[in-house]
């Protein structure tokens, strides 16, 4: 259920689900999302879930606040599975040249790099979210061992598909960008692909995903 | 691209500081991560198309401060240029200056100077006829970020053409008498994290003014003036943007998120602006000063009922 309803400025309804980050408010926020998407509430031009909030903006030309209020309230749900929601499997690369902080987090979670590799990879993560730039999916949650913080300074530019870990998240940059995570590795698939026309992303909120470690040369032959 | 694929075309001689192709933008895509994008100011990109007779989603040319200069190959072309902006056509190496907000007519090898726009920011060329642009996702709204979008998601750049079609018979001169409104308060609607900030804060947020830095652009503005402190948290759990919303960095500066924004974003906000102000905010250039007055919801709304109804008004009154 929704706790709270308010306005964000006069063009967009902000769903309060929770203060806390898990995987049940998250259910709860997508299948509203998914439920929503599927409704014909004229005026609604788009929909954002977050880890516990979902944001609706609307054109103020069609619809108004206190209408729109009223149809999220009594939206019906549907759907109680996501099923569309997928299990996906993508490699990463740990050679040197990628995993940019590796050596960082050896020595602030105290912990060699086998151990810290071997205890990422055992894990499946969810996808809580998309978004801040294109495609780019936050996941989690980590093992509580990894937890480490962000960078002090944040990189300028951090390398297109680089796979960063922070507290219990881990992310994918679809792009370069600038960014404070921990690096840990690349993947030579590309998570957002801006030719496709339909369904750029390949990571949508409410996912599973599964990461496997490949070699440099297994790599290099994914990019020919 | 090749020349003279088709008989009517701008060569770019100088593509500008910010010149990207512009329509409506893109709706639906925020929980991927893509921003709305669209032009800026959206009364004078409607006002653009109309004074062309175009449909009201066909794209323009949007730049920045100063725009592009660009030569036309081609038979006799109706264009104008609407905001406040400063612009020429060099015709047979004589200057000839023209009125923003009317039909011009360029002839073959004239050369169109868009030199600079006035104390604002944006500026849009229409042309009597369509842009051959990429369309991505319903959209061709260039999203340089996300390289998506006409002109393969970039900027205008130096030597490249752009292919015109569907050009149109001469039209009147559909002169609209316009100015542009200059800078004055910025109305905001609190944001949900308004209880982040402390009473002085909150007071001093209101009774300041801002500058607008020169780190602005279509995805946001940064603001300098006095610390707006923070007496709970200085991050949240990111969480969805909308256009207008005002974050307060962990520095205590404002950052307005613009167009091309970030889809999420993990700073408290103190406030979202108006809509019925948005394309006044976004014309407010570096160098200027912003201040803030807050409103409630019922007269934000009454406030743009009227905005509307104004923007239909300069429509009808088409000479």
């Amino acid at each position: 259920m929704i706790k709270n309803i308010s306005n964000l400025g006069d063009a967009a309804l902000y769903c309060d689900f929770g203060s806390e980050v898990n995987k049940e408010i998250n259910r709860n926020v997508i299948n509203h999302f998914n439920n929503l998407k599927d409704s014909n509430f004229l005026g609604i031009t788009n929909i954002t879930p977050s880890y516990n909030k979902l944001v609706i903006s609307f054109d103020l030309k069609l619809t108004s606040y206190a209408k729109l209020k009223k149809q999220v309230e009594n939206l019906e749900l549907k759907k109680k599975n996501n099923s569309k929601n997928n299990l996906i499997k993508i490699p990463v690369c740990c050679a040197e040249e990628f995993a940019l902080d590796i050596k960082r987090l050896q020595k602030l979670l105290k912990i060699n790099e086998e151990k810290i590799y071997e205890t990422f990879f055992s894990k499946n993560y969810y996808c809580y979210m998309t978004g801040f730039i294109a495609g780019m999916p936050f996941l989690g949650d980590m093992d509580k061992s990894l937890f480490a913080k962000r960078l002090e300074t944040p990189r300028v530019k951090v390398p297109k598909n680089s796979i960063g870990v922070t507290e219990q998240f881990c992310n994918i940059y679809t792009f370069e960008s600038p960014g404070g995570w921990n690096i840990i590795g690349k993947t030579p698939v590309d998570i957002f692909d801006n030719k496709k026309n339909t369904e750029p992303n390949l990571i949508n909120p409410g996912d599973t995903i599964s990461f496997y470690p490949i070699s440099k040369l297994e790599y290099e032959k994914k990019y020919e | 691209m090749k020349k003279n694929m088709n008989k009517n075309y701008f060569e770019v001689l100088r593509p500008g500081v910010n010149s990207t192709f512009q329509d409506n933008g893109r709706n639906n895509f925020y929980h991927i991560g893509i921003p709305f994008s669209g032009a800026m100011d959206n009364r004078n990109f409607l006002l653009a198309n109309t004074i062309s007779n175009n449909g009201i989603n066909n794209p323009v040319l949007e730049f920045a401060y100063q725009g592009p200069k660009l030569k036309y190959i081609g038979e006799n072309i109706s264009i104008n240029v609407t905001g406040d902006v400063n612009f020429k056509i060099i015709r047979k190496n004589k200057n000839l200056k023209f009125s923003c907000y009317e039909n011009i007519v360029l002839e073959n090898n004239d050369c169109l100077d868009i030199l600079s726009t006035n104390r604002s920011v944006y500026g849009y060329l229409s042309i009597g006829g369509t842009f051959e642009v990429d369309y991505y996702l319903n959209s061709c709204s260039t999203n340089t970020k996300a390289k998506i979008g006409a002109n393969s998601g970039k900027k205008l750049e130096i030597g490249q053409i752009i292919q015109l079609k569907n050009i149109k018979k001469i039209l009147p001169k559909n002169k609209i008498e316009y100015l542009n409104s200059k800078i004055e308060n910025i109305r905001i609607i609190k944001g949900p994290h308004f209880d982040y900030f402390s009473k002085d804060a909150i007071d001093s947020f209101f009774s300041n003014e801002f500058n607008v830095t020169k780190l602005s652009d279509r995805m946001g503005i940064r603001l300098k003036g006095p610390k707006v402190n923070n007496i709970k948290n200085t991050n949240i759990k990111s969480e969805g943007l909308v256009k207008g919303v005002i974050q307060i960095t962990a520095d205590g500066d404002p950052i307005i998120m613009l167009s091309d924004h970030g889809t999420i974003g993990g700073y408290p906000k103190i406030g979202v602006v108006i809509s019925a102000d948005y394309d006044k905010l976004v014309q407010i250039p570096p160098g200027s000063k912003i201040k803030f007055k807050e409103i409630n919801l019922k007269d934000a709304e009454t406030i743009f009922k009227l905005y509307e109804m104004e923007t239909q008004n300069l429509i009808s009154n088409i000479k």
